[in-house]
């Protein structure tokens, strides 16, 4: 057995064993049936209270909007949130106060765009218990996750206080006598992932990055995707090379054109940097906010109503000519 | 001599140290536009990296996201995680550009906690990828600007490793042998560190500045290197560059 020479006092929210997680993919199905159903359908069924979330993209890049606004909307609650690489996604979950549990790799920021006063007031009032990680630490957790073993070792992350606060171990290799640190593997109770394209079956595609969303899908135990395009089957299967998800990770598959507004979709659509920068503006006043949310999420039905509030199509084809760096008038 | 801001000193300065056929990690903001703005003067064969994946793109515009199609906009590949911080863990990056709330005097960065990390007075972001970068990567590069709430003796809350507690705490705590921070670039100097001791030392210092300056507007004390230069200032060409093709419309340079 390794010797622990350091490890972190944050909380393993968790469970790495990895034959406990082999008896649960070993129950997963493999039939290749429909999994059509609507967003709201998907996050009834797949969602629930206390369990672990993950969201795919980076942010406000191909995320799954859909899922990130239901979950609010169906007031989900005490779920533990997975803060990897996540911007407006968790500005979303936090404004529906959904999780009281975080791994912390990039929280609360929208990057260049500032920070998010709401979701800092929600991490500064105690109510979420937390663990702090890194990017690539929660990538490599995935990754353990992924290849079905209960760890894996990273060379970063030692010496620092997010080392001190994570629930990293080190140890010495038994090969080099060089420290690692070691990543304990994370299988998500369920993760959303937006696509380009998917079948019915849950066959993607992706195009551009793809972030941790490989590691993320075969970590996650259930996976719902939403697609810009449903294809048929003879399609996937026509260029399987372009498949990056097999069907059999995916229990859920919901079209949702235009699904990652208002982050940006590579090749599709680019970010709204106006309704974002709204959202930033209007947080900064809780009683504004509430109004915002209510009338943004609770008092819209889906994802259709939500983007035709906010300009509908009109307003994709002006994101669609940014994304094509084409300048009009 | 040219007319230029502060924004734009520390993006000229910055870019500068970055070689052709260098490969170096970014993020958004300052470090972003002086990557970009080495590509479009001395380094044409820069090979910029992004966190989420972008390998070598051809920036048509500043990003927004270190995730947004920008960063693998002609691209050599539209990668992932993974294989970006990967790629620096096998040794293959040299650089690496950061900001950061706080920077002590071994280049630890904070961008976790102000005040008590278990009721923190203000809440940051936290690591994102710059752990991994700063971990990974030969040499780490900050920009910021020269401020004394920025500059400080202990940072609260050690986000990214710089050289932890100087000497060879780096290694001995099992970060990757021979890497550390390399520069510090600010609008009053560039700064680098003491082989021996790891502390902060002024390399150069930007026109119009002194020394006693760039000491008030840091809370450490600064170490002097042998030999302190005067940073020569950005060239018409170099600003035209920026203002032009870099930026726009401002974002960066406009702050």
């Amino acid at each position: 057995m390794f010797d622990v020479i350091a490890q972190g006092d944050g909380p393993l929210f968790m469970d790495p064993d990895p034959d406990k997680a082999r008896e649960f993919f070993r129950t997963k199905k493999r039939a290749m049936a429909n999994k059509l159903m609507t967003v709201r359908e998907a996050v009834e069924k797949f969602v629930h209270d206390g369990e672990y979330l993950a969201i795919g993209g980076f942010g406000a890049n191909r995320i799954p909007t859909a899922i990130c606004h239901e979950i609010v909307r169906q007031r989900k609650k005490n779920l533990i949130f997975a803060g990897h690489t996540s911007t407006h996604d968790f500005q979303i979950l936090a404004a529906g106060e959904v999780f009281d549990r975080c791994d912390i790799a990039y929280i609360i920021g929208l990057e260049a765009r500032g920070l998010s006063p709401n979701a800092r007031r929600y991490m500064e009032s105690g109510k979420v218990t937390v663990c702090e990680w890194t990017n690539y630490a929660m990538a490599l957790r995935l990754k353990a996750a992924a290849m079905g073993v209960s760890f894996v070792p990273g060379r970063n992350i030692m010496g620092t206080d997010t080392f001190k606060h994570s629930a990293v171990k080190v140890v010495q290799c038994p090969f080099t006598g060089k420290k690692m640190a070691l990543y304990p593997a994370l299988w998500p109770d369920v993760a959303a992932i937006h696509v380009h394209e998917a079948d019915v079956f849950g066959n993607c595609r992706i195009r551009g990055i793809s972030i941790a969303d490989l590691e993320l899908a075969r970590a996650a135990k259930h996976l719902i995707i939403t697609c810009e395009r449903l294809v048929h089957n003879e399609e996937i299967r026509s260029d399987p090379t372009q498949t990056v998800i097999p069907y059999f990770l995916v229990d859920a598959v919901c079209e949702v054109p235009f699904g990652s507004y208002p982050g940006n979709m590579p090749y599709e659509y680019y970010s709204d940097e106006e309704h974002l920068k709204k959202w930033l503006q209007v947080e900064t006043d809780p009683e504004e906010f509430r109004k915002f949310l209510d009338e943004q999420i609770y008092g819209t039905k889906d994802f259709n109503e939500y983007l035709e509030l906010n300009g509908g199509i009109e307003r994709i084809n002006q994101l669609r000519a940014q994304e094509h760096l084409i300048e009009l008038d | 001599m040219a007319d230029y801001n502060t924004m734009e000193l520390m993006i000229v300065a910055a870019s500068r140290e970055l070689e052709d056929g260098a490969t170096v990690g970014v993020g958004t903001g300052a470090p972003c536009a002086a990557a970009m703005l080495a590509q479009k003067t001395k380094a044409p064969n820069l090979v910029i990296m992004f966190e989420a994946g972008g390998i070598s793109p051809l920036l048509p515009t500043m990003p927004i996201s270190v995730g947004d199609s920008r960063t693998f906009y002609k691209a050599v590949m539209a990668s992932g995680m993974c294989e970006i911080m990967e790629t620096c863990q096998r040794g293959m990056v040299d650089y690496t550009f950061l900001g950061g709330a706080q920077i002590d005097m071994y280049g630890n960065l904070n961008s976790t906690v102000i005040g008590d990390w278990a009721n923190p007075k203000v809440r940051f972001p936290g690591s994102g990828g710059a752990n991994d970068f700063a971990s990974f990567c030969w040499r780490i590069m900050v920009i910021t600007p020269q401020d004394a709430r920025r500059f400080v003796e202990r940072v609260s809350f050690i986000t990214t490793p710089g050289y932890l507690t100087g000497g060879n705490a780096r290694e001995e705590a099992g970060l990757p042998a021979n890497t550390g921070p390399y520069k510090v670039i600010t609008n009053m100097a560039v700064m680098g560190y003491d082989p021996d001791s790891k502390r902060m030392r002024v390399e150069s210092i930007h026109h119009g500045f002194t020394f006693e300056q760039v000491q008030e507007n840091c809370g450490f004390e600064l170490l002097k290197a042998p030999e302190v230069v005067e940073t020569p200032p950005p060239t018409e060409e170099e600003l035209s560059i920026l203002r032009s093709e870099v930026d726009p419309h401002r974002y960066i340079i406009g702050r």
